[in-house]
């Protein structure tokens, strides 16, 4: 395949194809890269409208804007459409974009499946989406589709069935071709440890995926089949174990916190060592905590059911494996402090971005903590409290490590310096509204509002009010990257080929913009 | 052997894992019954034993609604009485009665629900139809008892409990998975 490839490079500089054309049939990583990031960022807008409806449904107690039904919907297509279709695709875009570059490769290792692992994704969103026009409307019992509920629900059901297979397929055809075209294409010198920390997690992270993914693709499988072909594997009534479904769903969807969050820590360890100054402080510990990070996170799914019913010693077992999971974490929050510490810093957009994550990540590391220990999980159990701890690590975890890559790399990707005070403005409004959205849900939390109800109790009025204040602010400040970036395509400063003088991988090694095909005699690393 | 070469090989490596995952995926069942069988968990189909004399707490009243449904096979299947007032710790005795509607001999087994929630852990049945399959010949009728008793220590705010069971097919023919199946559910 590769070879083929090779072949079509020497031809393709003269004629490839325009238009649409020329992004239906891409198979440059460059090219497929921006679909990636082009699509997480119109999913990103969609699940925001739909989280900005579900705030304002919350700004006052009561029903006023949409029914319960619509409601619960709204929060489960936004945790679906968020996960799947916003963060997931934007680091594959990342991927994509810097993997090849960053280890001196000339594309990816499959270019044509890279070009299917895209285009398999606008139908399953479409499937998804469309959930809401079938009888019955969207799954409404939660994006973690527990049954009893979800082998009740309408047809919509089954379409989002279909469409977690379609975007599963994708991830694995995804994570098979970054595995590939890591072991096989590094630049030669380039030994495993002296790969940019990016690589690293993304090569973990796209182990993790071929190991959970296809289990996913099982759970749903085995609920398609309850649904419609007769079978019980989680219906009680007919011998068959609703709970078992939440031990399948978890055995995935923990890994799967840490496939959002491994890549975020990669952008992370790129941004911060470059605007010190300084080499990454305890490089080979980040590769061995990043591992033990996979490792841990397949053996602690149960502490997502600690009310489902569970014999003590099974709690106290997926308690203290929990817990055991902020020591390589705590590694890596102490290293990247060590890489600052007398570093000559400069707080350039990817910088704020970078400190902001890791100051609020470790926040929503320590609320994970908490969520960890038994009782007091099971007073906080589907409480507002688990909402706020998990939109800390993934909105100000990962979705600030992707805008962080986004402003890092944008020069070398468009050729031109994106909008400096523009950034800064969408980084501070950004700290702001998200901690005026989410910190108070803690409070909420702690109070006993629990989550995915329309409707809550008038104590819970104020901070509700104060949140959904926050949500339209950090939603609005979201269209200030979108005029950012356009404006930073559409021209800007000419960017040099190094960009921040602190970069030291091979990516900055290529011109700005980094032209539609590099590398194709591979640098030699000393 | 060139790259391209050692790329399929990965893939072919990675492929066969994929499909190994999702197999594991539904390995979990069997595992995950496995581990309930093992460990004793939610055992419902074993008769409770009393540790000791419960006493009669004859100043309390709970109300015992029954219910009954089928899933899936033509038994009609219902309570002979919809309620029963019992004190906690009193041994009660209700009937049920099924009927086999069809023309065929029919296994069954009966699961229990309980609401609320609570009340699985202060019911104890010495006695169910439930702990076994029933078998039904074509057009039989049968009526069968359950025997329990609710604890007293069944909290104060509780006066209306359910008992519920619910009907449904077991394979004819497969008698070894049954019994499979009976242990564990």
């Amino acid at each position: 395949m590769a070879a083929v490839h090779d072949h079509d490079i020497a031809h393709a500089h003269d004629h490839h194809p325009t238009g649409l054309m020329r992004w239906l049939t891409s198979t440059n990583h460059k090219d497929i890269g921006t679909m990636y990031l082009w699509f997480s960022f119109i999913m990103f807008l969609t699940g925001g409208v739909m989280a900005l409806t579900i705030r304002a449904e919350l700004f006052q107690p009561g029903i006023q804007i949409v029914n319960p039904e619509f409601f619960n919907q709204l929060t489960t297509l936004h945790g679906l459409v968020m996960i799947f279709g916003a963060i997931m695709p934007a680091f594959v875009g990342f991927a994509n974009w810097q993997v090849p570059m960053m280890i001196g490769a000339p594309d990816m290792a499959f270019a044509r499946m890279n070009n299917w692992s895209f285009w398999l994704l606008p139908p399953a969103a479409l499937l998804l989406l469309g959930s809401f026009f079938a009888p019955g409307g969207a799954p409404a019992g939660g994006w973690t589709i527990y049954p009893p509920l979800s082998v009740q629900m309408g047809m919509g059901m089954d379409m989002t069935i279909f469409a977690i297979h379609i975007m599963g397929a994708s991830s694995i055809m995804g994570s098979i071709n970054i595995i590939t075209t890591i072991l096989n294409m590094r630049a030669p010198g380039m030994t495993l440890m002296k790969m940019p920390l990016f690589v690293w997690t993304w090569l973990i992270t796209a182990y993790l995926l071929v190991l959970v993914m296809p289990v996913l693709a099982g759970a749903v499988t085995m609920l398609l089949t309850d649904r419609n072909f007769g079978t019980n594997f989680f219906n009680a009534a007919g011998g068959g174990d609703p709970v078992m479904f939440q031990h399948i769903f978890w055995f995935f969807g923990h890994p799967e916190v840490y496939i959002m969050i491994l890549p975020a820590f990669g952008i992370v360890s790129e941004i911060i060592p470059t605007f010190a100054r300084k080499p990454l402080f305890g490089y080979s510990s980040m590769v061995y905590a990043t591992a033990s990070i996979a490792i841990l996170s397949c053996i602690v799914w149960a502490h997502h059911m600690f009310t489902a019913g569970m014999p003590v010693t099974g709690q106290l077992f997926f308690m203290y494996a929990t817990m055991l999971i902020a020591v390589p974490t705590g590694v890596k929050v102490f290293n990247w402090t060590a890489t600052m510490w007398r570093g000559s810093m400069t707080f350039e957009t990817p910088m704020l971005f970078a400190i902001g994550f890791i100051f609020l990540f470790t926040l929503g590391g320590f609320s994970g903590v908490v969520c960890a220990i038994v009782p007091i999980d099971i007073q906080v159990q589907d409480t507002y409290y688990v909402i706020a701890h998990f939109h800390y690590v993934l909105v100000s975890g990962a979705l600030f490590a992707i805008f962080g890559g986004a402003y890092y790399w944008l020069p070398k990707w468009t050729g031109h310096m994106y909008d400096e005070t523009l950034g800064k403005w969408h980084f501070w409004l950004s700290m702001f509204f998200f901690n005026l959205t989410f910190f108070v849900q803690h409070f909420l939390g702690l109070a006993g509002m629990p989550r995915r109800i329309p409707d809550y109790a008038l104590q819970f009025a104020d901070f509700n009010m104060i949140s959904s204040i926050g949500a339209f602010g950090f939603g609005l400040s979201q269209l200030l990257f979108l005029y950012v970036v356009l404006k930073c395509i559409r021209g800007g400063a000419k960017a040099s080929a190094e960009v921040w003088e602190g970069g030291k991988t091979l990516e900055w090694t290529l011109p700005s913009p980094a032209p539609y095909h590099s590398f194709e005699t591979p640098p030699v690393i000393r | 052997m060139n790259v391209t070469e050692a790329n399929s090989v990965v893939l072919r490596k990675l492929l066969i894992f994929t499909v190994i995952m999702f197999g594991f995926g539904f390995a979990l069942v069997p595992f995950y019954e496995k581990i309930c069988e093992v460990t004793g968990l939610n055992n419902l189909l074993q008769a409770d034993t009393l540790v000791e004399n419960t006493q009669v707490d004859t100043a309390r009243w709970v109300t015992v609604e029954l219910d009954a449904n089928t899933r899936g096979l033509p038994w009609q299947f219902k309570p002979l009485q919809s309620s029963v007032r019992v004190h906690p710790g009193e041994l009660t005795q209700v009937v049920y009665e099924v009927r086999n509607n069809s023309d065929r001999e029919i296994n069954g087994q009966a699961i229990p629900s309980y609401s609320p929630q609570l009340l699985g852990k202060h019911l104890k049945k010495l006695e169910c139809f439930c702990f076994s399959k029933q078998v039904l010949k074509p057009r039989e009728v049968r009526q069968m008892p359950v025997q329990f008793l609710i604890e007293p220590g069944l909290p104060t705010d509780i006066n209306t409990v359910t008992i519920s069971y619910t009907f449904f097919e077991l394979g004819n023919d497969n008698t070894a998975s049954l019994d499979i199946n009976a242990d564990q559910i």
